[in-house]
């Protein structure tokens, strides 16, 4: 092959980028820059027409100069004229600054779409790959609605040359994936699903691309590319390696093509046709066979080419999960590669096995090689594989070896990388009580997680561990004394020390026996720690001391002279301050009977999924892939390995602050469980439901919303994350919605967040925002049971012409649901056109091996994209009187069903989302409203008026809008409120 | 799929971006820079993986170049660290010895070797005989 030299063609771009690296100083490239630019400025503005060269050379001196990170304000138009050159390497310049340098200048985009259709027209398959590549390159959606009927046309051509084919079968995956819509699905679907069957290997290479992505929203219409990828991929399997010349790459036969191919079949579960499966299962077979072979070549290349096959094919083999024999197979494979001497195939390796050790087939091949997992997290040079073997052991853990493990992991802890030692201590915790027989043993882990890595532990790791001393009188005493020796050391985190005055104060009875943990020892022990600490701890201390006098009369004086001290009952910190004002009157006006009484223990806390748990989920961050794999390796623990114990839990938990007496706030249970930790997510949803109903109070939107963004800083790109196409199953598999999917249908019409459902397995909660034609709703799925939830998985679905009505997209979620553990969905709803039924939910897992499936009516009706108008009482009627025909009216006169509080009326309107207009009804009981229904399609103007009669308890309700179905369905909806 | 396609110097200086999703200027800047710093300070017993955002990373080191590919999380890592050098192989083979300053002084001919390997995120063509013959045919045209 001849060499290209420097620049060649164009001598003053290679002069000018010389010159720009001699530049010794910043200041001297901005200064030749300037020069350049004027020069390129005058001379495009010049009286003498340029030539293409010219133009050419200028345009990429431009491109040049962007690229260098400056700002590029002219040339564009010089750039467009380019591409009607017929001269390829002006073009070529011409397409590179369109692509590079795209803006949506309308005047600029008509005449780019006029070249690209030309080039696209021209019959030469070197200008339309140009055309082709400048649509994929920019993908715009100007560019969609003027060319996403072409391509497909030019994709399945009889006479389109092989690379426009390749070309066009991208193009069309970047349109399809920037704008779904504008890619007409049609009789050329089928002859692209052929392509698998093309001579050419580069088009192959291609058209799986497209396939792949088209499959995921239309499944059952690209069901033939299985059978197809199968036999495409067994003829490259085993092929020789020499077979397929051009595309064999290193000795390995066509191995990006196999990658592609084995991914296309993990969008499907294995092929139903016995033959087809057959001949999949043998290239699955041979795939893990050529891994045992010796290498025909030394070079890492091959290794690599080989290898990409073969992780690609464990993929599949653990997507399938029904094949136990390659499934060990697959295991002891990556088990060889746990001690290569590659740090990428040890890598892989401990990254797979994660998912292998969810399998019930291969979860004990994957325990047999603990103890090069262990070594793994003891020697490894990169952190990141290192965290691999954590992950992996944390998958693989069971009552089996949870002590191993969680002691590996504890001695890790020391040693660890800042950056996870957080996560490890949430791991451990988690599988500490997740696998505790003994609750000491759970016990000591703790307190050694807080003596190792105190700063990591975090409130929801210390809560915890009270919630389950306090719920478990067995381990009691255990970990009173336990807190009680681990006080003793000199310097002890402040962790320590919260944990240790919370049960000293409620259970430091049961070790006061012993002379040398008497009431009067343990309390100067703790008190010994007191001025060290942060205003929190000695808030909680103070709790202690109150506990204490009730638990130990002995102690009264001494406590008492504490808390009179000037030092708290002048404290210059108000909850310190109040705490020591109201315990000291407490402690002397109360008689022991009520003293007793009020500093009673704790009450068991309400059992709810481990906070620790939700914790590490939403430390893993939104990214779709990572909470799936989250789902399978929090798998590991399902019961399957031994069952689980159902362990008590919650959610609640007091926050340090909090008065753990409840003196100021009635009941005392109540206060103990209200203050849920802020920016819980969890709490927030689950307490929306009951309380939400009596009050409809507007929601604070800002909140709410800050709320629910991705935790991760980095949530721009996190926003850009494909969603998952919402896939429709076809109406069969779908049950009827349950009886009372209406009513609880319902309740939601007037507000966007609580309780959606809730049997005992399961309950569904619900936060949504709408903002104009766009809503995006977040479904937690919470599993209340003490056992996973397998194949978990909802989905949407639109009933009749719902579909051109409503859009809904929904991302994955992962397909176990752990016992206690919820999962997060969000649904991105956008409304085309008015509809009157809703969409559907339809729920399917397995519990416990019994399938289960739900149908409900997803909360999303026509008037949540309501916009409210303010008008005055002129326009209102003039509007009125505008919407006379008749069936621009729906009315209805029914009973009140509720007690008739205007105030409530007034909440629910307002959350029905009409604007309400004040004086404008002459009698003033009267409610009127007004707002606009927002579509993509149209907008419907709404007025309603609401009229109460008190005395016969019932109302009037008059809907007028500019479209008859919606006037009679927006009654309907709001005459069920009240 | 292909997030983005980075080429970068030692120091930090970019030798090619080619972008599969669209950024603002200034999220590209900060890209470019992160991508920098996180490969940068890994060293030969690393993996060829990092973890990046929420995708990853998938690099290699040429000399004083280092060829990133950010992908998807649940991407194949080899096919693409593969598919770098495959890249790279045909850089070397059409520059001759391919070497920084020739990614510098032909910074628009790299984009259509890209483009003819790489499209719209995805892989397009692996074949270097047909990559190479197709860069030879267009280098003939005027």
């Amino acid at each position: 092959m001849p060499a290209v030299s420097k620049g060649d063609g164009m001598r003053g771009l290679a002069v000018f980028i010389s010159d720009i690296r001699n530049c010794k100083s910043k200041e001297a490239e901005i200064k030749r820059i300037n020069k350049e630019l004027a020069n390129i400025r005058s001379k495009f503005k010049g009286d003498k027409a340029l030539d293409g060269y010219s133009k050419k050379k200028y345009v990429c001196k431009l491109l040049f100069i962007f690229l260098l990170g400056h700002d590029i304000d002219f040339g564009h138009m010089e750039a467009v004229n380019l591409l009607s050159s017929n001269k390829y390497t002006e073009k070529q310049i011409g397409y590179l600054f369109i692509s590079v340098l795209v803006n949506s200048n309308s005047e600029l985009i008509r005449l780019i779409n006029n070249a690209i259709k030309n080039d696209l027209a021209s019959r030469n398959p070197t200008f339309m790959c140009l055309a082709l590549h400048c649509i994929a390159n920019v993908g715009s959606r100007e560019m969609g609605e003027a060319f996403a009927a072409d391509i497909p046309r030019i994709l399945v051509a009889g006479d389109s040359m092989d690379s426009v084919k390749q070309s066009a079968a991208l193009c069309l995956l970047r349109l399809y994936k920037a704008s779904p819509d504008l890619v007409p699905m049609g009789e050329w679907t089928a002859r692209v699903v052929h392509l698998l069957n093309d001579q050419h290997m580069g088009v192959v290479t291609a058209a799986v691309s497209l396939i792949t992505c088209l499959c995921k929203k239309n499944p059952d219409d690209f069901k033939t590319c299985i059978s197809l990828a199968v036999s495409r991929l067994s003829r490259i399997v085993s092929s020789a390696s020499t077979d397929l010349q051009d595309y064999t790459y290193y000795f390995v036969p066509a191995p990006w093509l196999s990658v592609k191919l084995l991914r296309l079949l993990q969008c499907y579960p294995p092929p139903e046709d016995a033959a087809v499966k057959g001949r999949l299962v043998e290239c699955l077979e041979t795939v893990l066979n050529k891994a045992q072979e010796p290498p025909k070549s030394k070079k890492v290349q091959h290794s690599n080419a080989k290898n990409a096959i073969l992780f690609e094919t464990i993929s599949l083999i653990i997507h399938y999960d029904s094949e136990p024999n390659l499934l060990v197979r697959a295991c002891n494979q990556l088990g060889q590669f746990l001690q290569h001497r590659e740090t990428n195939l040890r890598y892989l390796a401990l990254e797979s096995m994660c998912t292998l050790a969810s399998s019930e087939f291969s979860h004990e091949a994957v325990k047999t090689h603990i103890d090069t997992v262990i070594n793994a997290l003891k020697t490894e040079r990169d952190v990141s594989v290192r965290q691999r073997a954590a992950d992996l052991l944390y998958a693989m853990c069971d009552r089996s070896n949870a002590k191993q493990i969680v002691s590996e992991m504890l001695r890790y802890l020391e040693t660890a990388d800042y950056a996870i030692r957080e996560e490890i201590v949430l791991k451990v915790a988690i599988l500490a009580e997740k696998y505790a027989v003994d609750y000491s043993w759970y016990v000591d882990t703790i307190l050694n997680l807080i003596r190792i890595a105190g700063d990591y532990v975090s409130e929801e790791v210390w809560y915890r561990v009270l919630q389950i001393v306090t719920n478990r009188d067995d381990v009691q005493g255990y970990a009173a004394k336990t807190v009680f020796e681990a006080l003793q050391a000199p310097a002890c985190h402040e962790n320590m020390v919260k944990v240790g005055g919370y049960i000293l104060g409620e259970f430091g009875n049961l070790i006061a026996g012993d002379p040398r943990s008497s009431p009067p020892v343990q309390f100067s022990l703790l008190h010994s720690k007191f001025h060290l600490c942060s205003v929190a701890t000695r808030a909680l201390l103070l709790s202690t001391y109150i506990k204490f006098i009730n638990l130990f009369p002995e102690t009264k004086a001494t406590i008492q002279g504490v808390l009179r001290a000037g030092s708290q009952l002048r404290n210059a910190d108000v909850e310190l301050q109040q705490r020591a004002v109201e315990y000291l009157t407490l402690s002397s006006v109360a008689s022991t009977d009520v003293l007793a009484t009020v500093l009673e223990e704790m009450p068991p806390f309400p059992e709810r999924e481990s906070s620790i748990l939700a914790k590490l989920k939403r430390k893993k961050g939104p990214g779709a892939a990572s909470s799936l794999d989250d789902g399978r390796r929090d798998a590991s623990s399902n019961d399957i390995n031994g069952g689980v114990e159902p362990t008590p839990s919650t959610v609640s938990t007091p926050s340090p602050s909090a008065d753990l007496l409840g003196l100021r706030a009635a009941p005392p249970p109540a206060a103990a469980t209200a203050p849920a930790s802020a920016g819980n997510l969890l709490v927030d949803v689950f307490s929306d439901g009951p309380a939400a109903q009596p009050s409809l109070g507007p929601t604070p939107e800002e909140a709410f919303l800050s709320e629910l963004e991705p935790p991760a800083p980095e949530s721009p790109m996190g926003l850009l994350a494909d969603p998952a196409p919402a896939s429709d199953p076809g109406p069969e598999d779908i049950g009827p919605p349950i009886p009372e999917a209406d009513e609880l249908l319902n309740k939601f019409v007037c507000k966007n967040n609580g309780v959606l459902f809730e049997n005992q397995l399961l309950q569904i909660g619900v936060k949504s925002e709408f903002r104009q034609n766009l809503g995006r709703m977040y479904l937690f799925y919470g599993n209340k049971t003490s056992v996973q939830f397998q194949n978990f998985s909802p989905t949407v679905v639109h009933p009749g012409d719902l579909q051109t009505q409503l859009a809904v997209q929904t991302k994955r979620v992962a397909a176990q649901v752990d016992g206690g553990a919820q999962v997060q969905q969000v649904l991105n709803i956008e409304c085309l056109r008015d509809f009157l039924t809703p969409p559907l939910l339809s729920l399917r897992f397995r519990y416990g091996g019994a399938p289960q499936s739900l149908t409900l009516k997803l909360p999303v009706t026509i008037n949540k994209f309501f916009q409210p108008t303010e008008m005055a009482a002129q326009d209102f009627f003039q509007r009125w009187k505008q919407l006379s025909l008749p069936l621009q009216e729906a009315q209805k006169i029914f009973k009140a069903n509720h007690p008739m509080d205007a105030e409530v009326t007034k909440a629910k309107l307002l959350g029905f989302g009409s604007a309400l207009l004040d004086n404008v009804d002459p009698n003033p009981e009267n409610f009127v409203g007004a707002g606009i229904i927002q579509t993509k399609a149209l907008q419907v103007g709404c007025l309603l008026r609401l009229e109460p009669n008190a005395q016969a308890q019932m109302y009037r309700l008059t809907l007028r809008t500019s479209k008859e179905p919606v006037s009679r369905h927006l009654c309907e909806l709001l005459a069920q409120q009240f | 799929m292909i997030r983005f396609i980075l080429i970068q110097n030692r120091a930090g200086k970019t030798r090619l971006a080619k972008w599969y999703m669209q950024f603002d200027d200034d999220e590209k800047q900060k890209l470019i820079e992160e991508v920098h710093a996180v490969v940068t300070v890994r060293d030969a017993k690393h993996t060829n993986f990092v973890e990046f955002r929420n995708f990853k990373i998938i690099y290699r080191r040429y000399a004083g170049l280092y060829f990133c590919i950010c992908v998807d999380v649940s991407d194949n890592n080899l096919a693409y660290l593969e598919a770098i050098h495959n890249f790279v192989e045909v850089l070397n083979e059409y520059f001759h010895n391919v070497c920084e300053l020739d990614l510098v002084f032909n910074f628009y001919k790299v984009y259509t070797v890209v483009d003819e390997m790489f499209l719209a995120g995805e892989i397009r063509e692996t074949s270097q005989t047909k990559v190479l013959k197709q860069l030879l045919m267009l280098q003939s045209l005027e």
